[in-house]
């Protein structure tokens, strides 16, 4: 059963997954780590996307990427508007921890009845002429359907990494959560700045939507089993580290790929959600945590 | 000891559960049996969340997950030696009430939004545990044979609808009964402030360990008539998110801080959802629980419960 080649192919099967993972959880290191909103409707706001791309992709034939490209600024002002809803109702009343969390629940469950009872319970997929080829690398087996949203994500990380890490909104982004006072003192209205912050990381789950159903037919309840890994990576990260969020996913998708290998695939969604629990109960602060 | 009208009310209740399925004193038709054991399956749910929940603050997304355990405990118990229904009952609870003692020492390093995704975690893991695990039939599920009838109820139904009434009417009993004792005060501490309510002498982490075990056995309790009830028992149905949204929506809808808040809260959605599945759609009356939740969270947050105590004050001063 066991062999070298079976642990290779196994390896970066799980590092590619892994980086499609840290296109997944960025805008939640972004929401979460950063601004400290739990946006537990995160994922279903990816299987959105995935959708979305579905709807172009089966009735105009576009090709998934572009789709999502394409609608990342649509979700990025769908995510100022939900701030906005937020900060007027928990966040400027200072109750947003408990009953900010059962909101994005209600939110959560909205888009996934709502996915339901437009296309119902079916797995979807899309086409696109790199999807279905397979590279031999030494006997190691590539899936191009792989390999491109692994690109994709890589790209849009770095894009995201150097707008926060460059520019005066990003680190003010960084900023707001640790010192508002600070950060007004520079002349930066923190809601302002939380309401881009928030944007950009609905924004990027466009993107991720359309990655995901290129890599695996979706079906509307798969994002619940993604709540798992996105908390896994946020809080391995280190709450808000963009660095931590890549190392933190490749860790995840490689254990995952292994687990799923060589244990079989039905205990994948455990490996997520084992390791949150681990990090939660012994290292809450994460590997790049202060 | 003198009797209070909330044991009196509930003596009533219970005896008219029994006269009409005992003595079938007036004729019932079976699917009100169906539709109102759900309902009273919600009340004992939104009652237990409440407890850990609207008492102490500490939000549980796992409610579906000690459902679902209190369920395969009774699948386990019918393999081994087909266990009655009174057995399962209470096995059932202590096994989902071990299970909150262990979720209740998450507590010690875990708060607020991490201890909500912790419990979400557990549910998970206890279903991937469940789904490979063969023996309660893994992914395909297990079959329960019940009997057709049973004496002195006749039909099996009215007995599950008549066993279910009796535990919300505990549940209710118990969530009533820890909101006015010394303990419930120092769990609402909790939920206020939690440092502030240690260094005021409460024994917080007594406190929490006794919420989230009664709150576990309560979850489990619930669940434990599950398979006897569908008959036939699969993961992604005795894990079904909707517990979990449920469990919250309905407290939140009726009001998290009193008892009577997840009483009315399922009661009332429990009851609006059973005539949507019938009359419009399943999936439409799960919408309307999603938009409902969103709703009161926003514009009112206090709840049915908090409504009408701002209508009576306002009432009072005119």
């Amino acid at each position: 059963m066991f062999s070298i080649e079976l642990l290779l192919n196994a390896l970066v099967a799980g590092v590619l997954l892994g980086g499609f993972y840290a296109a997944v959880s960025l805008g939640l290191t972004v929401s979460f780590g950063q601004l400290n909103i739990v946006n537990i409707a995160h994922p279903a706001f990816v299987i959105l996307g995935s959708y979305i791309a579905y709807m172009c992709n089966s009735a105009w034939g576009l090709d998934p990427i572009l789709v999502g490209l394409a609608f990342a600024p649509v979700f990025f002002f769908v995510g100022i508007g939900v701030y906005r809803i937020y900060y007027e109702s928990f966040e400027r009343k200072d109750a947003e921890a408990l009953r900010g969390l059962a909101f994005f629940f209600g939110v959560m469950f909205i888009i996934e009845v709502g996915l339901i009872l437009a296309y119902g319970v079916d797995f979807r997929s899309v086409q696109a002429p790199y999807i279905g080829q397979n590279w031999k690398i030494g006997g190691i087996g590539v899936p191009t359907r792989m390999l491109v949203p692994f690109c994709v994500s890589l790209t849009m990380f770095g894009a995201v990494y150097l707008y926060m890490s460059r520019t005066f909104n990003g680190r003010a982004i960084m900023a707001v959560a640790q010192d508002r006072l600070a950060l007004q003192l520079m002349a930066a209205d923190p809601v302002r700045i939380k309401q881009l912050g928030f944007g950009i990381g609905i924004g990027t789950t466009a993107i991720a939507g359309a990655l995901l159903i290129i890599i695996i037919p979706i079906e509307p309840s798969v994002g619940r089993l993604y709540i798992g890994q996105v908390f896994a990576i946020a809080v391995l990260a280190g709450l808000g580290s963009i660095p931590g969020t890549l190392v933190a996913a490749l860790v995840l998708g490689v254990a995952e790929s292994v687990v799923s290998t060589f244990f079989g695939p039905s205990w994948a969604p455990a490996v997520a959600f084992g390791i949150l629990l681990l990090a939660l109960a012994f290292r809450p602060q994460g590997l790049f945590g202060r | 000891m003198k009797l209070s009208s909330f044991w009196l009310w509930a003596a009533v209740i219970a005896l008219l559960g029994a006269a009409l399925t005992i003595f079938d004193i007036v004729p019932v038709n079976a699917f009100v049996y169906f539709a109102g054991y759900v309902v009273l399956q919600y009340v004992v749910l939104a009652t237990a969340w409440n407890i850990m929940g609207g008492y102490m603050g500490y939000v549980n997304f796992g409610t579906a997950g000690f459902f679902a355990v209190g369920a395969y405990t009774s699948v386990v118990l019918y393999n081994l030696f087909k266990a009655p229904l009174l057995l399962m009952i209470p096995v059932s609870g202590i096994v989902c009430g071990l299970l909150g003692l262990a979720m209740g020492y998450l507590t010690l390093r875990l708060r607020g939004v991490f201890f909500a995704i912790a419990t979400l975690a557990l549910a998970i893991v206890l279903e991937t545990l469940v789904i490979n695990w063969d023996y309660v039939g893994g992914a395909t599920g297990a079959y329960i044979l019940r009997d057709r009838e049973i004496a002195p109820f006749g039909d099996y139904i009215e007995f599950l609808f008549f066993t279910m009434l009796l535990l919300a009417i505990f549940a209710v009993g118990v969530a009533r009964w820890i909101e006015r004792s010394k303990a419930g005060r120092g769990i609402a501490a909790i939920r206020d402030d939690e440092e502030a309510a240690e260094c005021a002498g409460v024994p917080t982490l007594k406190l929490k360990l006794v919420a989230t075990t009664v709150s576990g056995f309560l979850m489990g309790v619930a669940g434990a008539p599950f398979v006897l009830y569908v008959g036939f028992v699969e993961p992604s149905s005795a894990f079904n998110l909707v517990y979990a949204v449920n469990s919250i929506a309905m407290p939140m809808i009726g009001g998290a801080t009193t008892w009577v808040g997840p009483l009315i809260g399922a009661l009332l959605l429990g009851t609006v959802q059973q005539v949507a599945t019938v009359t419009i759609s399943s999936e439409l009356n799960l919408l309307i629980v999603g938009v409902l939740l969103v709703f009161f969270v926003i514009a009112a947050p206090e709840g049915i419960v908090g409504l009408v105590r701002k209508w009576r004050r306002s009432g009072d001063d005119g």
